[in-house]
């Protein structure tokens, strides 16, 4: 293949991909953006030249709406620290150290994921409640964990086997004990990839909507408040909400997204 | 600077055994080489003594240190990797100051150490270079730049050459061997190339299944194998193993006559230059013959033995021939076939 058609080959490929992940995020925006004559005009025009917050400014205005957003990340913070604390030890230790019943381990880590929520709502809805969990957002952090964790665990150690045994052998022989041989040379080779499982968490919890409802009453996560919020509401309101819902994930990732590149080769060859 | 004493070491994995009781004794300044096939233990006992495996029983001292139960980074050594084990997110310069860093040196002497150590490898074009940025060689030099560093009293070296491509490795080995020597670091080596170890070392282990079968200088070793194994694992083409009869202390066969020790039968170890191709001996049945230029390597069958020799290059031999062989009786190397192990010639 010449160098002139790979790279035409390349290039499509690149703005197919962008485009299929920006055109409808735009349409989103549009909507939001476009106040109600936007929504129903068609053709849709291209550039939102009567651009208005009106819309955005009265769905946050809406009781609730800034109270839940909160909510939210917070929810979502506190899944991933939480995925990330117990899921990367464990990840480690599946990567590092061949023990008994590893693989059995590794199948009961997927295993939590084959009970369907919708059982077990009723009996955690009461544990809940009897130990004070209910509506708080530590709660639904929780159960968030409980979804996330299993691929915290699986990605970390997936990660953990990819940076060579040889590199913390050397590092404790040039003087490090084990936990600064984590520090110095194992985290800042995996951050990229831990940094990859983080977001996963924080998405798999902004998105959730069914724990989220049924665990709180006021202190609903925004997925969960706009589900009971925007049934009734306008098109154009459902459009900003849907935005806000987006929104997080973005930011997120546009913040993470030095790690998620490798930043040199973790090649040992 | 210190030497290093293996007061019977045992590592066992399960059921299955490493290491069988390894007693060894390394001066202060010696380069050894542990010599032997892959699974021979050599590796797990160079491990044993860094501290990144422990030995099921038996210690290891370094210096007047009892290390048998200390941290590898409480051991006063450094380390080759097979694999460099550079750590990539860090420069070159900051690889070789690892371990002077860790020791929480001034930055005044890591600088200058840093230096000597990357003059003394020629890496110093490289020093804020990341390590993908370099080729497999330059990044060997690295791995060996940092251990240098520290001014190690012990060094520690895992198949270091090995990942490296054969003209290289001819080239590291010569400039190794005159780094090292400057370092004046007891060296324990690791390898299962015996020209490496010949090459190198002042003294070799050679090891198999987890046992030494035998330390000596390397010509010592080539010229007086005490096994059988040693005997065929070192020297190209290996030691030629003979399996004759002896009847009242002598060995007879066609031609060939030799006092030998033993009553019923016993090996003879020949190497293939120690054979003259004369009119009368030992029946030789020439299969293939390789000229390779400094000699031309014969192989073929003594009594249906295998049996290979090195002729002078100039000689003109073809595959098919019948030759005449005489040992120099001197240089035979008796094994009894029962235990493997070498034994004198009756006097």
């Amino acid at each position: 293949m010449s160098v002139g058609l790979r790279r035409v080959v390349l290039w499509s490929g690149v703005v197919t991909l962008c485009l299929w992940v920006l055109v409808p995020i735009y349409l989103i925006a549009l909507g939001a953006f476009g106040g109600r004559a936007g929504v129903f005009r068609w053709p849709k025009s291209l550039l939102p030249w009567d651009a208005t917050l009106a819309s955005m400014q009265t769905f946050l205005a809406v009781e609730g709406v800034g109270r839940a957003a909160v909510n939210g990340a917070l929810v979502a913070a506190l899944t991933m620290l939480l995925s990330l604390a117990l899921g990367a030890p464990a990840g480690y230790a599946l990567a590092r150290y061949a023990f008994r019943g590893a693989n059995l381990f590794r199948l009961l880590v997927i295993l939590t994921r084959a009970f369907p929520l919708a059982i077990l709502a009723l009996p955690l809805t009461v544990t809940f409640i009897r130990v004070g969990l209910y509506d708080t957002p530590l709660g639904v952090a929780l159960v968030h964990t409980a979804l996330a964790l299993p691929f915290a665990a699986l990605v970390s150690a997936s990660l953990f086997m990819g940076i060579p045994r040889e590199l913390e052998e050397a590092a404790w022989v040039f003087g490090c004990s084990r936990l600064q041989a984590f520090r110095k040379v194992v985290l800042p080779l995996a951050l990229p990839g831990l940094a990859a499982a983080a977001i996963f968490a924080f998405v798999i919890s902004w998105n959730e909507v069914f724990a989220a409802s049924v665990l709180t009453v006021r202190n609903k996560t925004l997925t969960a408040y706009l589900l009971t919020v925007l049934a009734e509401s306008p098109l154009h309101y459902r459009f900003a909400g849907g935005f806000l819902l987006i929104l997080p994930s973005i930011v997120f990732i546009f913040a993470v997204r030095k790690y998620l590149f490798a930043m040199w080769g973790v090649s040992n060859k | 600077m210190a030497g290093i004493r293996i007061d019977g070491v045992e590592k066992k994995f399960g059921q299955a055994t490493a290491l069988a009781r390894i007693d060894l004794d390394i001066p202060d300044g010696e380069f050894l080489a542990l010599l032997g096939p892959s699974g021979c233990g050599k590796t797990t006992l160079l491990r044993i003594i860094a501290g990144l495996e422990t030995a099921t029983a038996g210690q290891v001292f370094i210096g007047d240190r009892n290390v048998t139960e200390l941290q590898p980074r409480q051991r006063g050594i450094a380390m080759v990797f097979q694999n460099y084990a550079v750590f990539p997110h860090m420069t070159v310069f900051e690889n070789v100051a690892f371990g002077l860093r860790m020791r929480g040196a001034e930055d005044a002497e890591v600088k200058a150490q840093v230096a000597r150590a990357a003059e003394l490898l020629h890496i110093t074009p490289y020093l804020d270079r990341y390590p993908a940025k370099l080729s497999g060689g330059q990044r060997q030099r690295v791995a060996v730049a940092r251990a240098l560093a520290v001014r190690p009293s012990v060094l520690l070296m895992d198949e270091p050459l090995s990942n490296l491509d054969a003209l290289l490795r001819l080239e590291m080995r010569t400039e190794l061997k005159a780094v090292l020597a400057q370092s004046g670091a007891t060296t324990i080596y690791v390898t299962h190339d015996q020209t490496e170890a010949m090459g190198l070392a002042d003294r070799i282990a050679v090891m198999h299944k987890g046992v030494i079968e035998q330390i000596d200088r390397p010509q010592a070793l080539y010229e007086r194998p005490a096994t059988r194994f040693v005997g065929g694992f070192l020297g190209s083409p290996p030691m030629n193993f003979l399996d004759l009869p002896v009847r009242a202390g002598v060995v007879e066969l066609d031609g060939f006559r030799a006092a030998a020790p033993g009553t019923d039968r016993i090996i003879a170890g020949v190497r293939a230059e120690d054979v003259e191709i004369a009119d009368s001996g030992l029946p030789f049945d020439v299969r293939v013959a390789e000229p390779l230029g400094a000699m031309l390597l014969l192989s073929g069958a003594v009594a249906g033995q295998t049996m290979r020799v090195a002729a002078r290059p100039d000689m003109l031999i073809s595959a098919g021939q019948r030759l005449y062989l005489r040992p120099d009786p001197a240089r035979i190397v008796w094994i009894d076939p029962a235990t493997e192990r070498a034994v004198r010639a009756a006097a």
